[in-house]
């Protein structure tokens, strides 16, 4: 690790104004993903202003029924927050199916949000990698690539996005709040991260100086009927290779409303917003499931090692709308 | 006089290169650099920033008051094993994949090769050495030898330090919850199985 100074801000102006003064500066929360990027010489921040003092710990039920979930809350304190676990399933179940329960304990929602690649060719500092040096090559599309994603890739970079609470808060249309010098402002999930195209090491609209103080989740009565389901190569504490968050809302058999998001297959976590679409006024059935996995996935492109994504992905959505909908027909 | 004349022949050594020899080698070394990436600049620009200074951080281990001055860059793994010689716990990976790093922060289990020790002011750590003596061991403790839940036993004190903290958060209902609850520790000799065993013990009698 390279050095660095190390200053603890008490309140989120303090940690505003401190990032302010300092390009260099990054904040550290839980820190699971910036410790081991700055042991890999990754990350080389001047300094660290640790933000884990600040009151951002809240989860909160607002008047209009929406959940505001504090950025310094930790994965495992959301993932058991009672009132996610029943009236948001997938969120739940998504957080419990990523990493362990002593990293679930130290990792911060928005620390979740701004979580880096797991590309091997990202951290392999030896290799070229178009989003930790933009300009020296993409390792993976010509490389050992079985993990990248088949959505959402551009000939610079076709990295997944690794975050399994992410793709739940895709389909949730969670908002995040942001706070800066300039005041408050809010940016919508899906317009925060960003596809690779030509600018892979931009990965989401963040500006310099803002800081995430909370997120969002709006209030969706039919989201109690949701899962998340995760296929990888181990059963526990490992990266998806597929995974999908989905829910329902069926009145006598026909859907009335449907939310499906994607892990493990975009460079971005992936919303199916046609997918969605083509389901309502269906019969939940499997061929009903089957051709809207078949609209989700219609754009992908693979690659030497993960051309078993598509089929793979399209099982996992449907598998994971049978799920909540019912194994019909 | 040896080193005298050590010194005079590095001296007379020098003295051989002609400054046109001097212009060319130095060229050789500058183009050298030139073309390194810019990674490596990056790199070499942050070797040549100055020293952080260290920090003093107090923090509550296993029952004792601990300050201590410490680089920034310390991990509490780090802290606990160098600065306050407590080698129970163990380096695996110290990336945060194997769970031998394994302590309860504030009755927590966490990482602790992924947590800052700066960050660890005013907390209360509990590590093996903190939870029970040969004389007067942990349930925990007690259990996993008992069971043989171990063989090479370097993944045990985070084993036990994840099982205590399992239990605390209540979260396990069936043999599948304590395995998925434990998987974040790793167990090369696969004791698994005796593992699983001496964790339901423990919970079955609490």
């Amino acid at each position: 690790m390279y050095p660095f100074t190390y200053i603890k801000a008490k309140t989120n102006k303090e940690a505003i104004t401190a990032i302010g003064s300092n390009s260099n500066a990054k904040f550290i929360g839980g820190g699971t993903n910036l410790i081991d990027l700055m042991k890999m010489n990754i990350e080389m921040p001047q300094q660290l202003i640790d933000i884990t003092s600040l009151d951002l710990k809240k989860i909160e039920t607002l008047p209009n029924g929406n959940i505001k979930i504090g950025a310094l809350v930790r994965n495992s304190d959301l993932a058991y927050d009672e009132t996610i676990m029943q009236k948001f399933p997938m969120l739940s179940k998504a957080l419990l199916a990523g990493a362990s329960p002593q990293l679930r304990n130290m990792a911060t929602t928005a620390g979740n949000i701004l979580q880096r690649t797991r590309c091997s060719y990202f951290y392999d500092t030896a290799m070229p990698c178009n989003k930790r040096e933009p300009g020296s090559g993409c390792s993976a599309i010509k490389g050992y690539n079985r993990m990248h994603a088949i959505l959402g890739t551009s000939d610079k970079c076709i990295a997944t996005h690794p975050s399994d609470m992410c793709v739940a808060m895709a389909a949730l249309d969670a908002i995040i709040h942001i706070e800066s010098a300039n005041g408050e402002r809010t940016i919508n999930f899906l317009d925060f991260h960003l596809v690779p195209g030509d600018t892979p090491e931009k990965e989401n609209v963040l500006q310099p100086g803002e800081l995430i103080t909370a997120v969002e989740i709006p209030a969706l009565p039919f989201a109690s009927n949701s899962t998340y389901i995760k296929v990888r190569d181990r059963h526990s504490y490992e990266f998806a290779l597929t995974s999908a968050a989905v829910a329902l809302e069926i009145n006598d058999g026909i859907i009335q409303n449907a939310r499906i998001a994607l892990g493990g297959v975009g460079t971005k976590p992936w919303r199916c917003k046609e997918a969605e679409q083509s389901l309502i006024n269906k019969k939940a059935t499997a061929d009903n499931f089957s051709a809207a996995a078949d609209i989700a996935l219609k754009d992908v492109k693979t690659f030497q090692y993960n051309a078993f994504k598509p089929k793979l992905a399209k099982q996992t959505i449907i598998s994971a709308l049978q799920t909540i909908g019912g194994n019909n027909g | 006089m040896a080193n005298k004349n050590e010194n005079d022949t590095l001296v007379n050594d020098c003295d051989i290169i002609t400054r046109k020899e001097f212009i060319a080698q130095t060229s050789a070394f500058t183009a050298a650099i030139t073309i390194t990436t810019s990674s490596t600049k990056k790199i070499i620009n942050k070797l040549s920033a100055p020293a952080p200074g260290m920090l003093t951080v107090a923090m509550n281990v296993n029952g004792k008051e601990k300050t201590l001055e410490i680089d920034p860059r310390t991990t509490l793994l780090d802290a606990l094993r160098e600065n306050m010689h407590l080698t129970g716990t163990k380096k695996g990976c110290d990336r945060g994949q194997c769970g031998a790093c394994t302590v309860l922060v504030d009755g927590r289990r966490i990482n602790s090769c992924l947590h800052l020790a700066a960050m660890c002011d005013g907390v209360k750590v509990t590590t093996i050495e903190g939870l029970g003596t040969p004389d007067n061991m942990h349930p925990m403790q007690e259990a996993f030898l008992k069971h043989d839940a171990f063989q090479c036993g370097y993944c045990t004190p985070g084993q036990i330090c994840s099982a205590v903290g399992l239990l605390k958060e209540g979260h396990a209902k069936t043999d599948d919850d304590i395995r998925e609850l434990m998987s974040g520790n790793i167990c090369r000799c696969g004791a698994y199985q005796n593992i699983l065993d001496a964790i339901k013990e423990v919970q079955q009698n609490a």
